[in-house]
């Protein structure tokens, strides 16, 4: 395995320029994913955010028995996406809007009647996924007998989530585009390497080398190749995520939300993605070559 | 006596021919060739003396008829153990073949190498031959500095590392002056005398007169006198 890998080494420097280029290849298309990938990354991050503060507020008329609120609730608690339901009565309400808005509470303390209504707030399953589910299920809450009303807020974020889903799918798409040039790349400069080399393939043949012993330093030319663009990739990406983020990003981050960079599993599977694209550009290209000479 | 030959035949050939498309390369070749046999194949240029070595390693596959080598009819052979076939013989070209980017020592030991034998199997068995040709001292020279009758000698060195039953030399001396052909022709006598097979090429008719071998003689493809059992 040793001698192999030395070969295979060997043959790196032998073709310094190509395999530069190369290297350089994947880490580019490595890096300008990346930069996609972690803006979706972020941004799905931020809407979960958003989303979990989203609640529906069910009103309901007034002088409700107490089984009918249990029913009632039974009912909210039945729908799926709906992960509780908290009942509000309107003096709760009252006490809470009157310590909202202390210094001015003159303008309450005047109320003889307590105009607000007893309410259920609702808040989601994380599962809700689509702002249009959202919808649905407060039509259905408010379809519930004694519920008056409903409302929820944050209406924008519906449109903000259709616009986001557009950057998701370009940015999968870019990766598959970007996927396949890197698998091209890789590949041709494999079969330059292999081509500037055919006369020695020949001689290995004549020798009795298997078809094994001939390819392996190839795959590990590629793995190696793949490897380094990948990791060379994923610095690049780290530094530039570093700059971005203390400069521009600090700001969008809260308590709910923390930009952050690829958590350790998806580098490395970033990674073991680029060490593919080398195994497979390697693969593809021996493949024809060796068919063919 | 038929008995005996076929126990000693290392290579049998039955009506082989060999054609590329129209044009007959070899015609009903029927042949044996013995165990520590010095064989070698004479004619003209384009005899089909090349076409007849290169069906024996399946560099090429035969149109009609059968070779056996050691009882195995190599037309069986799948496509993946050609390469334990090969090693059934060390291969002499007039061009070398020798790989430019590699050295002298590396060139040889990549027989080896093929063959999955240890580093410290490998550094001293493919010393102990550079000895043997006499070319020690160039291990770590590349071949394109090396004249060309060094480079045939680590050739033969190459070939003859694996230790194989049979030698195959294609016109081994065809590009030499005849001092270094000289050399190429008694390194062969010496492993043929160490027990290989050997089976010459050449067009060179005067050059069996230096070894007491068989001689076959080759023209357009047709076998011309056969010399039926051994002469040493
Ligand atoms: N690959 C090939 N394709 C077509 N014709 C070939 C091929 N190899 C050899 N021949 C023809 O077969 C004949 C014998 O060739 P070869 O065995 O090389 O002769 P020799 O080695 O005796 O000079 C020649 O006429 C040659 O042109
Ligand atoms: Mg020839």
């Amino acid at each position: 395995m040793n001698q192999f890998v030395t070969r295979a080494i060997k043959d790196i420097f032998k073709n310094g320029y190509l395999n530069t280029v190369a290297v350089t290849t994947i880490a580019l298309s490595i890096f300008i994913v990346s930069a996609f990938g972690l803006f979706v990354l972020n941004t799905n991050d931020m809407i979960t955010a958003w989303k979990k503060g989203i609640r529906i507020m069910a009103y309901l008329r007034s002088g409700i028995s107490n089984e009918k609120l249990v029913e009632i609730e039974f009912k909210i608690k039945q729908h799926d996406g709906v992960q509780d339901a908290h009942f509000i009565s309107k003096e709760e309400a009252l006490i809470f809007l009157r310590e909202k808005m202390k210094g001015q509470s003159s303008l309450l303390e005047d109320l003889d009647k307590n105009p607000l209504p007893d309410a259920f707030e609702i808040s989601l399953a994380l599962s809700l996924k689509d702002m249009t589910d959202i919808e649905t299920l407060a039509e259905r809450i408010e379809s519930i007998p004694l519920v008056t009303d409903v409302e929820y807020g944050q209406v924008w974020l519906k449109r903000f989530v259709n616009i986001f889903n557009l950057f998701r799918l370009a940015a999968f798409g870019m990766g598959g585009l970007f996927f396949m040039a890197s698998v091209f790349i890789i590949g041709n400069t494999i079969r330059l390497v292999l081509y500037s080399r055919r006369e020695e393939i020949e001689i290995m043949r004549l020798v009795g080398a298997t078809e094994r012993f001939i390819k392996i330093p190839f795959y590990i030319e590629g793995f190696i190749l793949g490897a380094l663009g990948g990791l060379i990739g994923i610095i690049a990406s780290f530094l530039g995520f570093l700059l971005v983020s203390s400069n521009i990003f600090q700001g969008i981050s809260s308590d709910l939300f923390m930009i952050r960079f690829f958590p350790s599993d998806i580098s490395l599977g970033i990674i073991l993605c680029s060490i593919f694209v080398g195994w497979l550009g390697c693969y593809l290209s021996l493949k024809q070559f060796l068919k063919e000479y | 006596m038929m008995e005996r030959n076929e126990k000693a035949a290392i290579i049998r050939m039955f009506h082989v021919f060999k054609r590329f498309g129209k044009k007959n390369a070899l015609v009903d070749i029927t042949l044996d060739i013995f165990k520590n046999e010095f064989v070698f194949i004479c004619g003209p240029s384009g005899a089909g003396k090349s076409t007849l070595l290169k069906l024996l390693y399946l560099g090429e596959t035969l149109s009609e008829g059968q070779i056996l080598i050691e009882g195995v009819n190599i037309s069986r052979i799948q496509r993946k153990k050609i390469p334990l076939l090969r090693r059934e013989f060390g291969i002499v070209f007039q061009d070398f073949k020798l790989i430019p980017t590699k050295t002298v020592f590396e060139n040889v030991a990549l027989v080896l190498e093929a063959k999955g034998k240890k580093s410290s199997v490998t550094q001293k068995k493919v010393k102990s031959v550079l000895r043997i040709v006499g070319i020690e001292k160039k291990l770590n020279a590349f071949p394109p500095t090396l004249s060309g009758g060094e480079q045939q000698r680590v050739a033969v060195a190459r070939a003859v590392v694996g230790e194989p039953k049979i030698i195959l030399a294609d016109e081994p001396t065809g590009s030499l002056d005849i001092v270094s052909a000289d050399v190429i022709i008694d390194l062969l006598d010496k492993f043929h005398s160490r027990g290989a097979t050997v089976i010459m090429a050449t067009h060179n008719e005067s050059l069996p007169n230096k070894i007491n071998g068989r001689v076959i003689h080759l023209r357009e493809g047709h076998l011309e006198t056969l010399t039926a059992g051994r002469q040493d």
